[in-house]
């Protein structure tokens, strides 16, 4: 190493104009195989306040657990349609959403499979670097053997689990804590 | 299978989360400690964006319109390049700016200044084979904020990287040499180690100034580099 990585500086408040030309909330497109679900949730700050100048971007695998990536090793088709990153705004509730299909599972450490998860960076005026963090899927048995979630204290692990929305087929919510109590899990990464 | 995880940032190179000269961040910054996540088959791989993709005249910001954009013509060019000065290629590289006058064509920017009908102050390019970048725009002006009393951010221009990996995506602001605002920002100033600080800091360079048309000034990106590899003995390192 004889070069250090440059400093991240925040994005600003302005940002959208820079980020919009690539806003994506439909992942997968006609065709791509999967089970459809549509993820909604708030992203707010310590306060509970809304953050309605957030972008939240999405990086996940196929439906056969395949990142369309060249460093992916796996034996596995990437799918036509299917790039696996989603980039998405806030509203002025700070509300988000986008729609995708469920992830297969991945290799993690030690031969094991990691449960299903997307890969989540947050952008917002006030971060002075990205906040990391994953969505996991409910009624998942290998949620209790996945490496990550077993790094995060038991009373945490919640936030990083997506909830049913009930009535709504697919329909999915998880909620974005920036801080506080009830702080959503973010990784150092 | 063994990962060829990407380093993480030397101590004191990157900003901590809360910095409360930086007002905005005492209210966004999470307060728990983050939780370490060693680099998996997720990390290491990220989004890669092709050529068709990328609309041409994203790069020249000074004709993105029918005339003209008021200012100082300037031309921003540089490397994206690993902490092993290995240059990352086809990475895409998004900017965005502020107008001659200090304004942003943002509807929250409330700055009395004017817009400029001929600027839109947003780009977006691939870097080549060797990692180099090139954008044509004019220099943004600086403009107030409300940090502070008598807060002004210094000229600046946005950048935003993906890299190769999920792992080294990087959003960073580039400045200009010599700016008296530089001491007094309290953004500028987030990051401890001042070296890392004045490596935002772009150089004025000659080699790009195109005569009676441009000046040139150079910036370099760097970002996380690799670990030295367990899995080259495996084999598993073929691309």
């Amino acid at each position: 190493m004889n070069l250090q990585a440059t400093t991240s500086q925040t994005v600003g408040p302005f940002f959208r104009i820079g980020f919009s030309w690539l806003y994506r909330d439909e992942l997968a497109g006609p065709g791509v195989s999967g089970e459809r679900v549509r993820i909604s949730g708030r992203l707010v700050d310590g306060d509970g306040a809304p953050v309605p100048d957030g972008i939240i971007e999405v990086w996940q695998a196929n439906s056969e657990g395949k990142y369309a990536h060249p460093e992916d090793w796996q034996d596995k088709r990437v799918e036509q349609g299917f790039s696996g990153f989603g980039r998405v705004p806030t509203d002025e509730e700070g509300r988000f959403a986008f729609s995708t299909v469920k992830p297969g599972r991945v290799p993690g450490p030690d031969g094991k499979l990691q449960a299903p998860h997307l890969e989540i960076s947050v952008f917002t005026r006030g971060l002075l670097r990205r906040l990391i963090t994953r969505v996991y899927f409910p009624d998942e048995p290998s949620n209790a053997e996945d490496f990550a979630l077993n790094l995060v204290e038991l009373e945490r692990r919640g936030t990083l689990i997506a909830k049913k929305i009930e009535g709504e087929p697919g329909g999915l919510e998880w909620n974005v804590r920036m801080q506080g109590e009830d702080e959503t899990v973010f990784f150092d990464c | 299978m063994n990962i060829r995880a990407y380093r993480r940032s030397a101590e004191g190179t990157q900003p901590k989360h809360c910095h409360p000269a930086y007002v905005s961040s005492v209210k966004r910054a999470p307060r728990k400690p983050l939780v370490y996540l060693p680099h998996t088959l997720s990390e290491i791989t990220g989004p890669t964006f092709s050529q068709e993709r990328m609309d041409v005249k994203a790069c020249d910001l000074t004709k993105q319109h029918a005339g003209s954009p008021l200012g100082e013509r300037i031309i921003v060019s540089g490397r994206v390049l690993d902490e092993d000065a290995r240059p990352v290629a086809n990475t895409l590289v998004e900017i965005w700016q502020a107008n001659a006058a200090g304004r942003y064509l943002h509807s929250g920017d409330q700055h009395n200044a004017p817009l400029d009908p001929n600027f839109t102050g947003v780009g977006h390019a691939l870097t080549d084979s060797e990692g180099r970048y090139r954008f044509v725009t004019i220099r943004p002006g600086e403009y107030p904020w409300k940090n502070h009393y008598n807060a002004w951010r210094p000229a600046h221009i946005h950048f935003s990287l993906f890299g190769p990996a999920f792992a080294t995506r990087l959003v960073t602001q580039m400045y200009f040499p010599g700016d008296p605002l530089l001491p007094f920002d309290p953004i500028f100033n987030c990051t401890d180690d001042e070296q890392a600080r004045n490596r935002l800091i772009s150089l004025f360079d000659w080699e790009t100034t195109i005569p009676a048309e441009a000046l040139g000034y150079r910036f370099d990106i760097v970002l996380n580099g690799r670990e030295a590899s367990p899995m080259e003995e495996h084999g598993h390192e073929a691309r």
